[in-house]
């Protein structure tokens, strides 16, 4: 075929071509319910960012001649029985709530594919190793470990986002090496190693992106249990301490006065559950986008 | 008489693309005591059909248009499931394509065998057991009282193909379909299952519905033959002359894609002096552990001058695809020397290697595997190229254009994915991405197996093209007689590890001297 002519597809092509990530994109643009998802965790994100800045009051400031109070002009969302005002603990909440959320994703992100990855991939004596150490994080009783850790360093943000870390990415790492080893043996994988790839390209270019899907998966379902996680030891005493306010200390403090004082369980609730909503809708989206065998246009 | 009448059935599934006509207004017969064998290519709606007739198609996406399937007096596709359920397994059973997975492996075949008939019939286990005893005699289990017991994954693939057999005919049902039932099998196991089913049938008089791709099967085994294209029966008639004059312009294409001849001359290698590439001497590779160690490759020895292809032939477990693949190093081997050209491919370490890669491609059997679903046409070919840096970054578009239009693909066609490619297209893919590298050496691991025979041509004739045009060595392994004789200049024979004869390929094929190519050869369905 003359050069002239191909040029011409070149020009066809690439021009109008899409690279994998504008198809994903694309594809993740015809999905509505992703996309309001998608702005409304970004608007999340803004908010929790700039709350020291937008919140009405201080998290801490009372007014104990309030007591709680129902929602009205000057406290949008009601206040609670210290005379809080609801809304900045919500905010508040939320920096604590999604931080800890996110941090467990980067880790399992992180840690728990590349450490699956490598002990599918690899096999052998490596597998067993690295597979006997997550059987051997998992089989520690973890509140006992969160409690020696509090006693020993004393409590701290940190210290609570590094334990949480540490245990979320077993799962991940199992579920990843499973997947893994299915990939593995496919021929695509032999015709990778035969056209000269070293593994970690391997690895990265044609196996991890052909396990996302899952991935993505247990990502929404990770974030929702380690949100509820943070409140269950707060609520020990072995998170984060009052005055500070997450959006779990708030349901769990507000499943105690749910009788007298319906708004500080509603309002914290539905913010906790449009979250856990939106990251599903986006986590489907984007498990549908980035799998180039849904349909296009 | 008439056992089975379908009239005028059309099948659609309902697909993300719209609506997929499988079986377009179908009518055919089936006469007591008769073979009728379907054969087309795959997506024909041959399997579908026949699916249709019991119940198993699945509603949605797949709904029954229109039709009639009466059998006897019932109209299989509208009656109801419990009448059904007293229909199948019972006077019509069915024996599916693989015979590894179409059996329970936490069951006994014994328990397995005679679970249709304790379903059906009204019989103490014991006199159950006693007919599956008399049915695995009949089809050739020896001793098997006490194989009974066992379970499947004790038998070898043409032993469990017997036991769905005799699963399959222990109700004794009028009407067998048979899908495929010999497509998984090595070439003298097929010849030995076909000859099985032939002499069941003939004893006790029951018509088969023999589904098949492979024209020779179906000639072998039918009466009357029904061709299939596209969801429509282009042709039938008595099997001698659908085969012998056929009329459809589709059924000629079918038999004239079958390579039923040795390579055209124009493609012939004229053998130069002192162009050797590969030589493997005395390389022997085994599997397993201390306890238990299997040779799969023993002391073989074979050369391959520049531009020949040399054919290796042989069935499941000879040590084929492990030798190839030990010369592309995906495994090591025990002992022995692989030397291409100057290089000794077994002793380079892994820096050399990766160099040396770019010598040796490799396609493989299955283009629905062989290529990453999450990469486009481009990327694939692309890869390749940049990892082995053999082009500018501003000429590998043109590079990956080119080759997509040497193997005959559109390169429009560049930014698209796997997926939305046919089985044909894809191999097309899979072969340019061998070519990217520019390597001496191609293996080509039965690289139109998995392909269906009109398409299976078009793919030998590129291959066979692009060898001539690059000067390419080819050695291409198939378990395929007849393909191997097609392309290859000379065909070595495996068997149990060993290469037991290596020949000039015409030579091989009309004067095998030993005693397991004749074998082989015998095996093959003869026209």
């Amino acid at each position: 075929m003359a050069t002239d002519s191909l040029q011409q597809y070149q020009d066809v092509v690439f021009e109008h071509g899409r690279s994998p990530w504008q198809d994903a994109w694309y594809r993740l643009k015809q999905n509505k319910l992703a996309i309001i998802s998608l702005n409304f965790l970004a608007a999340l994100v803004v908010i929790a960012v700039l709350t020291p800045w937008l919140a009405p009051y201080g998290y801490e400031t009372q007014n104990l001649a309030l007591g709680a109070s129902s929602p009205s002009a000057e406290h949008w969302l009601g206040t609670d029985i210290h005379g809080r005002d609801l809304m900045t603990r919500l905010m508040y909440g939320g920096r604590i709530s999604l931080m800890v959320g996110f941090a467990a994703t980067a880790v399992s992100l992180v840690i728990g594919v590349l450490w699956g990855a490598i002990a599918g991939y690899v096999g052998g004596l490596t597998d067993t190793v690295l597979m006997r150490i997550v059987d051997i994080l998992y089989a520690l009783p973890f509140m006992i470990f969160i409690i020696l850790l509090m006693v020993v360093f004393g409590r701290s943000l940190l210290l609570l986002f590094l334990a949480i870390g540490l245990i979320e990415w077993l799962t991940m790492a199992r579920i990843v090496r499973t997947q893994v080893m299915n990939i593995r043996n496919q021929e695509f994988v032999s015709a990778a190693v035969v056209i000269g790839l070293s593994h970690w390209q391997i690895i990265s270019r044609h196996i991890i992106p052909n396990i996302i899907g899952p991935v993505i998966v247990y990502i929404t379902l990770t974030i929702p249990s380690v949100m509820l996680l943070e409140a269950f030891l707060s609520f020990l005493g072995l998170g984060i301490q009052p005055p500070q306010s997450s959006w779990g200390v708030l349901i769990s403090g507000g499943v105690e006065t749910m009788e007298e004082y319906p708004w500080l369980l509603l309002f914290p609730g539905l913010t906790l559950s449009a979250t856990l909503f939106a990251l599903n809708f986006l986590g489907d989206g984007l498990r549908d986008a980035l799998d180039p065998r849904a349909t296009r246009d | 008489m008439e056992l089975l009448n379908v009239n005028n059935l059309s099948i659609a599934f309902d697909t993300r693309d719209g609506k997929n006509q499988a079986v377009d207004n179908i009518s055919f017969n089936v006469q007591k005591g008769e073979t009728l064998g379907i054969v087309g290519e795959s997506g024909s709606g041959k399997s579908v059909s026949c699916y249709a007739l019991m119940g198993l198609i699945n509603t949605p996406p797949g709904h029954i248009e229109q039709g009639k399937a009466m059998f006897h007096d019932v109209d299989l596709l509208s009656t109801d499931e419990k009448t059904m359920r007293g229909i199948r397994g019972k006077r019509i059973s069915m024996i599916f394509q693989d015979p590894m997975t179409a059996l329970n492996p936490y069951l006994s075949i014994g328990d397995q065998i005679i679970e249709p008939l304790l379903i059906h019939e009204d019989v103490s286990p014991n006199l159950a057991k006693q007919r599956a005893l008399a049915l695995l005699d009949e089809v050739g289990i020896d001793d098997a009282a006490s194989r009974y017991h066992q379970y499947p994954h004790e038998f070898s693939g043409g032993m469990r193909q017997r036991v769905v057999i005799a699963m399959a005919l222990i109700t004794e049902p009028e009407l067998l379909i048979a899908d495929e039932p010999t497509t998984a099998l090595d070439v003298t196991i097929q010849a030995q299952i076909l000859e099985l089913i032939k002499d069941l049938q003939r004893q006790r008089n029951i018509a088969v519905i023999f589904i098949s791709h492979d024209l020779d099967v179906i000639r072998y085994m039918a009466d009357r033959t029904l061709v299939m294209e596209q969801g429509r029966i282009v042709e039938q008639g008595q099997s001698q002359t659908v085969f012998n004059s056929p009329n459809h312009p589709y059924t000629k294409k079918l038999l004239a894609a079958i390579p039923q001849q040795a390579k055209p001359a124009k493609f012939k290698y004229t053998p130069k002096k002192n162009n050797s590439l590969l030589s493997v001497n005395n390389v022997s590779i085994s599997y397993g552990d201390r306890r238990s160690r299997f040779q799969a490759v023993n002391n073989v020895s074979l050369k391959l001058a520049k531009g020949e292809i040399l054919g290796l032939v042989g069935e499941s477990g000879c040590g084929k695809t492990t030798l190839s693949q030990s010369i592309v190093r995906l495994i090591n081997i025990d002992r022995g020397e692989i030397q291409l050209g100057e290089q000794s491919l077994h002793k380079l370490n892994t820096s050399e290697l990766k160099k040396a890669r770019k010598n040796v491609q490799m396609i493989f059997q299955d283009p629905y595997a062989s290529l990453n679903p999450r990469m486009t046409v481009f990327n694939t070919l692309a890869e390749p190229l940049k990892i082995h840096r053999l082009a500018e970054s501003s000429e590998i578009k043109e590079k990956v254009l080119c080759l997509m239009t040497d193997v005959g693909l559109d390169p429009s066609w560049a930014n698209k994915y796997p997926h939305e490619f046919s089985g044909g297209q894809r191999q097309r893919i899979a072969i340019a991405r061998a070519l990217a590298v520019e390597p001496h050496l191609i293996i080509a691991d039965e690289p139109v197996s998995a392909l269906d025979v009109t398409i299976q041509a078009q793919v030998l004739e590129l291959l066979l093209t692009l060898c001539q045009q690059r000067q390419l060595t080819m050695i291409f392994i198939s378990h395929d007689l007849d393909v191997v004789r097609y392309i290859a200049d000379r065909t070595a024979v495996m068997n149990q590890g060993n290469i037991v004869e290596l020949n000039e390929t015409e030579t091989l094929y009309q004067e095998p001297a030993h005693s397991y190519t004749q074998q082989l050869l015998s095996a093959k369905l003869s026209r």
